[in-house]
């Protein structure tokens, strides 16, 4: 029943991806309410399947990497539908909807039974939600200062096509990258202390200098210092956004970082 | 009965005419009093602005129609001769001229297409009409219809969502830097009428401060009360520049007033919070390189043109879908009413009771095996004789009111009471066996709440 759902699920978010995109290109808005529709019907199919794969799980202390992407996912889509909920952006979709996506087909691509860690402590779930909530934070981020930078060109070079009228305005966006940031730090903060915990407990030292250690602590000191920067000397607008994008880099190594222990803890 | 306009506009008449012809509100009455006292011209309904003097009526004759109306215009006017008009006016009638109101309500025969004035000009010229009750069942129909579609096209296109002049450019420009105006400063540099023009669309979205300055510090003054500003002198107004988000500047100055490092400076002191310039002056008063500076943004003259220009060409493509919900709607118009007439009512009326009392007596009859056939003729007599004096009144009234100016209530009010817009009336003479079931068992809950309208507009889509 799980697998079907997530075929079902991810045939759902290809559809809304291709049709958030198509979008992008017409000037007309209808297309953005279908491609609304697919993805709550997406949604709710991902929901169920997630909900499935909990309760037969043989040890739900276990979540493996493709239960992580896959939330990761789910989460993401949670947030669009929240924030599109909330501010009728629709455009966010095509950005939001495209990455949630890949994550999906990245986690049906890896093998099903890779472990992250090992089943000794049961607070690791509450890690990887932690992790997984800060780093969704990041990507909106990254998806805003993206649409930030395409506007900033257009607006600057006076191209107002399609992309512009869809885009929402700067400031706006600017603000969306600031609450993004804020409410993903913290989380990763917390992700990372209950991940050292956890590393306590499993061999007996907070860090241990792997790719996925590293990776976080160098995208957590990244993030810090763009608040910071943002907070006290003004680095908002054009050069946060441009931050978000290099921060989001980071991020991305790390859950490369992530896949490559994953795969030395197995072999 | 038949709908005529007679009119002429901006695309038919010179400003010359027009003002001639134009009719105060305060002489609207009058017009239309004298309007309906034409013989033959049943209802009326004048819409006069500044673009278009036409008469919307519902006539007996088309020509005669034509002829009384364009009498009727010539007389608003002492110089003006019938003859003098003619090269200026259209005529349109039936389908034709239910499309013409259409598109002008939907403001897609404005000099601007797609702006709003219109639709409030003539739901006033309506309601003027309405006082003088020189609207009957037919017009009120067609200009509710009108109204209806211009919301219609207005909310399902885009026709009247971008902007069309160079000063609501701009307003439309600090939309996509600045989400929302309320909390925003503007500066005013210099007093050039556009420059003064979009600061009025930016008051009127709302912006919390603005500040002005101009050479002569009475004037800034001055506008400053006019606009509800505060005036700053005018050697300090780079230092202010730092507090606004909006400038616009328009001077008569012939060098750059503001240069990049200016802007540079105001933006560094704003913590890099973005900035929006608009030069609406000729010279330019800022510096182009000022394009060169993250977080400012730049628009002159010309590129508040160009995005007009955009609109206007992206307007003109909205109206091509607004035609096509004109030509829909005209059509479902069109079908309410030819259910109007009468002789095609008085078919439908007749079928309708035959069914009915076919039904009853089948009914009666399958209980009553045992009668003769004597009997049963007799009772069947009985049946035809009730039904037919039922309806006798209504049929000799609908016949007798066909010419008068309260024909089509009539027959509305009849198709009403008898539920004659169940199945279509033009093929109801050839009886199918559907309709008839319809009538024998009549849906309750679909027959106790459909509108007429309702049915017409299914039919129609």
């Amino acid at each position: 029943m799980a697998s079907v759902c997530f075929m079902i699920t991810m045939a759902l978010y290809f559809v809304a991806t291709v049709s958030f995109l198509t979008h992008l290109l017409r000037r007309s808005d209808a297309l953005s309410k279908v491609s609304l529709w697919v993805t709550a019907a997406g949604f709710v199919f991902h929901t169920i399947a997630l909900v499935a794969r909990m309760t037969t799980a043989s040890s739900p202390a276990t979540p493996s990497f493709y239960e992580a992407l896959s939330f990761f996912s789910w989460m993401m889509i949670l947030v669009f539908l929240v924030v599109e909920f909330r501010h009728r952006i629709h455009v966010l979709g095509s950005f939001m909807v495209p990455l949630a996506l890949i994550s999906l087909v990245s986690a049906a691509a890896l093998p099903e039974t890779v472990p992250t860690l090992k089943p000794v402590f049961k607070t690791l779930w509450v890690h990887v939600t932690l992790s997984m909530l800060g780093t969704v934070g990041f990507t909106v981020a990254f998806v805003a200062g993206v649409m930030y930078l395409i506007q900033d060109r257009l607006l600057k070079s006076k191209r107002f096509n399609v992309l512009y009228s869809k885009l929402p305005a700067l400031d706006f966006l600017d603000h969306l990258n600031q609450q993004s940031i804020i409410l993903g730090f913290p989380l990763l903060t917390l992700g990372i202390v209950t991940g050292a915990i956890s590393a306590e407990f499993d061999r007996g030292s907070y860090v241990s200098w792997n790719p996925e250690q590293t990776g976080a602590l160098i995208t957590w000191l990244f993030y810090f210092f763009v608040l910071l920067g943002r907070l006290t000397v003004g680095w908002r607008a054009k050069r946060a956004a441009y931050l978000t994008v290099v921060g989001f880099a980071c991020v991305i190594l790390t859950l490369v970082g992530v896949v490559l222990k994953s795969h030395g803890a197995l072999s | 009965m038949h709908v005529i306009v007679v009119g002429l506009s901006h695309k038919t008449a010179p400003v010359e005419v027009r003002e001639k012809l134009a009719v105060p509100e305060s002489r609207l009455g009058e017009a239309l009093g004298r309007l309906c006292s034409y013989s033959g011209v049943k209802e009326g309904v004048l819409l006069s602005t500044c673009n278009r003097v036409e008469v919307y009526s519902v006539v007996e004759d088309v020509e005669e129609g034509y002829a009384r109306i364009q009498e009727f215009l010539a007389d608003t006017h002492l110089s003006l001769s019938s003859e003098q008009l003619t090269p200026h006016l259209y005529w349109h009638t039936g389908d034709r001229a239910i499309a013409h109101l259409f598109r002008v309500a939907a403001s897609l025969d404005s000099m601007i297409i797609g702006e709003s004035q219109i639709l409030g000009q003539l739901k006033n010229a309506f309601e003027v009409a309405l006082a003088h009750k020189t609207t009957g069942v037919i017009m009120n129909k067609v200009v509710k219809k009108a109204i209806s579609v211009a919301k219609r096209v207005r909310t399902e296109t885009k026709i009247s969502e971008m902007a069309v002049s160079v000063s609501y450019a701009a307003v439309e420009l600090a939309k996509k830097i600045f989400s929302n105006l309320d909390e925003k400063t503007v500066l005013l540099v210099g007093a050039g009428e556009m420059a003064k023009l979009a600061a009025r669309h930016l008051i009127a979205q709302g912006v919390h401060q603005v500040r002005i300055t101009t050479r002569t510090p009475q004037h800034a003054i001055d506008l400053a009360e006019q606009f509800g500003g505060i005036p700053v002198p005018f050697d300090q107004f780079k230092d202010e520049m730092a507090a606004a988000d909006i400038v616009l500047v328009s001077t008569g100055a012939a060098h750059y007033l503001i240069g990049a490092e200016d802007v540079q400076r105001a933006v560094d002191k704003r913590g890099n919070r973005p900035m929006f310039l608009i030069d609406i002056s000729v010279p330019r008063n800022i510096d182009p390189a000022v394009r060169h500076v993250d977080n400012a943004f730049l628009f002159d003259i010309d590129d508040l043109k160009q995005r007009v220009e955009q609109n206007r060409a992206e307007r003109l493509q909205e109206a091509e879908k607004a035609e096509r919900m004109v030509v829909e709607e005209v059509g479902a118009t069109l079908e309410w009413m030819k259910a109007l007439e009468v002789t095609p009512t008085i078919v439908a009326l007749r079928s309708r009771v035959d069914a009915i009392k076919q039904a009853e007596v089948e009914k009666v009859m399958s209980r009553l095996a045992h009668l003769s056939q004597q009997d049963r003729e007799l009772v069947e007599g009985m049946a035809s004789s009730i039904v037919n004096k039922l309806i006798h009144r209504t049929m000799v009234t609908l016949k007798a009111e066909v010419n008068s100016s309260n024909g089509p209530a009539f027959v509305e009010a009849a198709r009403r009471f008898f539920h004659l817009d169940q199945s279509s009336t033009q093929n109801s003479d050839e009886e199918d066996p559907e309709s008839r079931l319809r009538y024998l068992s009549p849906d309750p809950v679909e027959s106790a709440h459909e509108e007429p309208e309702a049915t017409v507009r299914k039919r129609a889509s």
